[in-house]
């Protein structure tokens, strides 16, 4: 049905799919799979249009074709379910369904109300949701929508669906329901795209599994004849080409215990310890709660439940001041929003975080502010005309180091660090990483979430995994493997329950 | 780098050029405007209008916005001229008035900040609370008899050095706001809250607290305008300020601070004020009808505008 061949896309330089290959047969569920960066997204735009190739073929039903916008591939019947649900709370069903398609007398504008939601009712009865289309979209569960997401992809005719991620924010009820509806509509010859990390739903439900790295095809298997070992082998084979600048640090006494911290909804009954001189890594898929675990250390999300002890001392954190006065630091996830302000120069960046110093009643010494600025500049190798170059104009890697230094000036004991090379070129990765090591060495405690495994393997002492709001491993230095933190991370298989 | 920098400064000073452009203008068109009682004249009415601007230039640099300085200024006034007239002592009226000034700012901070209310409704609200209480307050009369008082007349009357008091008012405010802004810790934490909230908050800065007090700051200026209208006036009209804001707002957007926050200094606001006043005060020596001045000013906002969208893209 659909065929894919040599595609090819490079965004501004940067190759992120390069000569992949990927075949769709009728009535078929194929799964697709990869680490975060692998090129999965990509791939399934350019299907459905919203990217077109460099380079490559696809064809559908035997016909090469060439679509130029998600209106070409819809018209051929393939349709997108995105991880975001497209259905608008405020509307009924009915209305969603008909989005963009309302039947009308003729060209009057006038809708036929009646019409519309006579055939939203049979369609839904078709899938088998007891749903009156009346019903406010929005008070309906996410499981319904995601039904109701398909029963719309089906109302305009699609022979293919891909669906991404479909189960993120579903009970294990809302799953069976949607994976009876999936196959009832395979049954009928209808194919699916489906994309997830989770392993055991794709040896559930699905076909077969492409598997994707780095933006290159690596293979294809029948699911019956793999396995879970074999996948995560093909998913994470990199070598680990980067170089990791060695660390002689002693580790020291506890400086952070969390015990059974839970926010509502996010994570639950967390408990680890952080050591001076420790890099702890934080593994995990996307969304597994990482990042809202760094935000409630942090003091930026409030705790359901749990403790947080510095030094063997119970504290409450309520906000980033308070954090800051227990010396905590934060590099956050996203530097462009979170941890910069663009319209701001490298030296107020810099002082952001610890102005006062500079400052005596409340009034700016600008020589002080000026030197410290200077020494970080010089220690960070950050590459500028000089401090009052705006941050906007800057290269991810400098901006990243600008973000270091910020928090460097607070002299943390405790630094969080949330993906602390994400879109920073080698060259800079590596600069970043003797910058943590020399932390390291000085008795900083850090704790680094990071989803590049090479990364965590190659940096961290110890390093925990987090799965859906759970921790659900430890891997000492001596047995960091890929694989195994992989299978922590997707729940393949269940370790050693902490 | 200084070649960066001084483009910078060039963009920043667009504004002034565009007032000194103005004058000449309006200078040829009517020689009298450069009159020395014409220009204390015009600078007298700027006072009060630049100093409501400068507290607007605080609250727009947050990202923010104070519709309530009219009414604010209404209340204030009519407080103030009605202890005035009830034999209160001058310095201490204009105390009081300040303070309860900077008391209806932070309630506007407090609302927007604890409350979670978006600065435009917030203040639209206030506006309306702030306008009723000074209805009520003053039963719909204006205040007057406010007495000899010959300090309080002095402060929007008099003169110092040769410049009316108004204006050296203002100059003082401008000198004192101009260092905040620029040298102070507090000054920096207004750009950090406007440029990015979530990077300052998650840089340990208190945002709540530095939005009161941008609001504050501003209840306080506008305060201080309606001590200097009162004295002018010798009274106090319950409908005093009305649509001050959009002048203040429009003073602000003139001098290129930008309404999403964060970019922007005081200085352009000051220049905005008179760009404004010397517009209103240019068009009347030129005979152009009240009618019309409404549009001229429209229209020399959408071009300053424009202007400064095509300089940023």
């Amino acid at each position: 049905m659909i065929e894919m061949s040599g595609i090819t896309k490079a965004f501004s330089g940067n190759v992120v799919l390069n000569n992949v290959q990927f075949e769709l047969a009728d009535g078929e569920i194929h799964a697709l799979m990869g680490e975060n960066g692998a090129g999965k997204s990509t791939m399934m735009k350019i299907l459905s249009g919203i990217y077109t190739k460099d380079a490559g073929e696809i064809k559908v039903d035997g016909q090469v074709v060439n679509f130029k916008s998600p209106k070409d591939a819809e018209k051929l019947g393939i349709i997108v379910i995105h991880q975001e649900l497209n259905m608008l709370p405020d509307l009924t069903v009915t209305q969603n369904l008909f989005l963009g398609k309302e039947l009308t007398y003729g060209k009057t504008g006038i809708l036929k109300t009646r019409q519309m939601e006579k055939e939203a009712s049979q369609l839904l009865s078709k899938l088998g949701l007891n749903v009156n289309p009346k019903t406010r979209t929005g008070d309906l569960s996410v499981g319904k929508q995601q039904i109701i997401e398909i029963a719309k992809a089906i109302a305009s005719n699609a022979k293919v669906i891909v669906m991404d991620e479909p189960t993120a924010a579903l009970t294990d009820r809302e799953i069976e329901t949607l994976f009876q509806t999936i196959r009832e509509l395979k049954a009928k010859g209808i194919s699916f795209v489906y994309i997830s990390h989770r392993m055991e739903e794709i040896f559930a439900i699905c076909d077969r599994i492409t598997i994707l790295r780095d933006g290159q095809y690596v293979g294809v298997r029948n699911i019956p004849e793999t396995n879970f070992d074999e996948i995560v082998a093909m998913m994470v084979g990199r070598e680990l080409g980067e170089r990791f600048p060695e660390r002689k640090s002693t580790i020291g006494n506890t400086k952070l215990e969390v015990r059974n911290l839970t926010v509502n909804g996010l994570f639950h009954n967390l408990s680890f310890k952080l050591r001076k001189g420790e890099v702890l890594g934080v593994a995990g898929l996307m969304g597994a709660g990482r990042t809202e675990v760094a935000q409630t250390l942090f003091g930026y999300r409030k705790a359901s439940s749990g403790e947080i002890l510095i030094d063997g001392k119970k504290v409450v954190i309520k906000s980033p001041i308070d954090a800051m006065k227990y010396g905590i630091g934060f590099v956050t996830e996203d530097r462009k929003t979170q941890g910069l302000v663009l319209d701001f120069t490298i030296k107020e960046n810099i002082t952001l975080t610890n102005l006062d110093k500079c400052a005596s009643s409340g009034i700016v010494n600008q020589t002080k502010e000026n030197s410290m600025v200077a020494k970080y500049i010089e220690e960070l190798k950050i590459r500028t005309s000089g401090p009052e170059q705006r941050v906007k104009s800057l290269s991810g890697g400098n901006q990243q180091k600008v973000v270091l230094a910020k928090w460097l000036g607070t002299e943390p004991d405790i630094l969080i660090l949330d993906e602390p090379t994400r879109g920073v070129d080698i060259g800079a990765r590596k600069e970043i990483y003797q910058i943590i090591n020399q932390l390291a060495e000085a008795g900083v405690a850090i704790l680094m979430i990071s989803s590049e495994l090479p990364e965590v393997i190659g940096m961290a002492d110890r390093v925990i995994v987090m799965q859906e709001g759970k921790l659900t491993g430890e891997v000492m230095k001596e047995q960091m493997t890929q694989e195994i933190i992989m299978q922590y991370a997707t729940g393949g298989e269940k370790g050693v329950q902490l | 780098m200084s070649n960066y920098k001084s483009k910078e400064m060039l963009s920043k000073l667009g504004p002034l050029f565009g007032l000194i452009l103005l004058i000449i203008v309006v200078s040829i068109l009517n020689p009298s405007f450069l009159s020395i009682a014409n220009i204390f004249n015009v600078l007298r009415q700027v006072s009060i209008s630049a100093i409501i601007a400068f507290g607007m230039t605080f609250v727009i640099l947050t990202g923010g916005i104070d519709l309530s300085v009219g009414s604010t200024l209404a209340l204030t006034g009519a407080i103030a001229a009605s202890l005035l007239a009830s034999g209160t002592d001058p310095f201490l009226t204009m105390g009081i008035a300040l303070i309860i000034g900077l008391i209806l700012g932070a309630i506007n901070g407090v609302i927007i900040t604890k409350g979670k209310v978006a600065p435009f409704i917030a203040t639209l609200a206030t506006m309306t609370i702030y306008r009723g209480l000074t209805l009520v307050y003053t039963d719909g009369r204006p205040i007057s008899g406010l007495g000899d008082h010959y300090s309080f007349q002095l402060f929007g009357k008099g003169y110092f050095l040769g410049f009316p008091v108004p204006v050296v008012t203002m100059v003082i405010a401008f000198v004192i706001l101009y260092f905040i802004l620029q040298k102070t810790t507090f000054g920096r934490r207004v750009y950090a809250v406007g440029g990015n909230e979530e990077a300052a908050k998650l840089s340990g800065i208190n945002t709540d607290k530095v939005k009161i007090a941008v609001y504050a700051i501003t209840g306080f200026l506008a305060a201080l305008a309606a001590l200097i209208l009162t004295s002018r006036l010798n009274s106090a009209q319950p409908t005093a300020g009305e649509s001050y804001e959009l002048d203040a707002i429009a003073a602000v957007v003139l001098g290129g601070t930008s309404l999403n926050g964060g970019k922007g200094w005081i200085f352009g606001t000051l220049i905005g004020a008179l760009i404004i006043g010397v517009l209103n005060n240019g068009m009347n020596l030129i005979g152009v009808s009240s009618f019309w001045q409404q549009v001229v000013k429209g229209i020399v906002i959408l071009i300053a505008v424009l202007m400064d969208r095509k300089k940023t893209v």
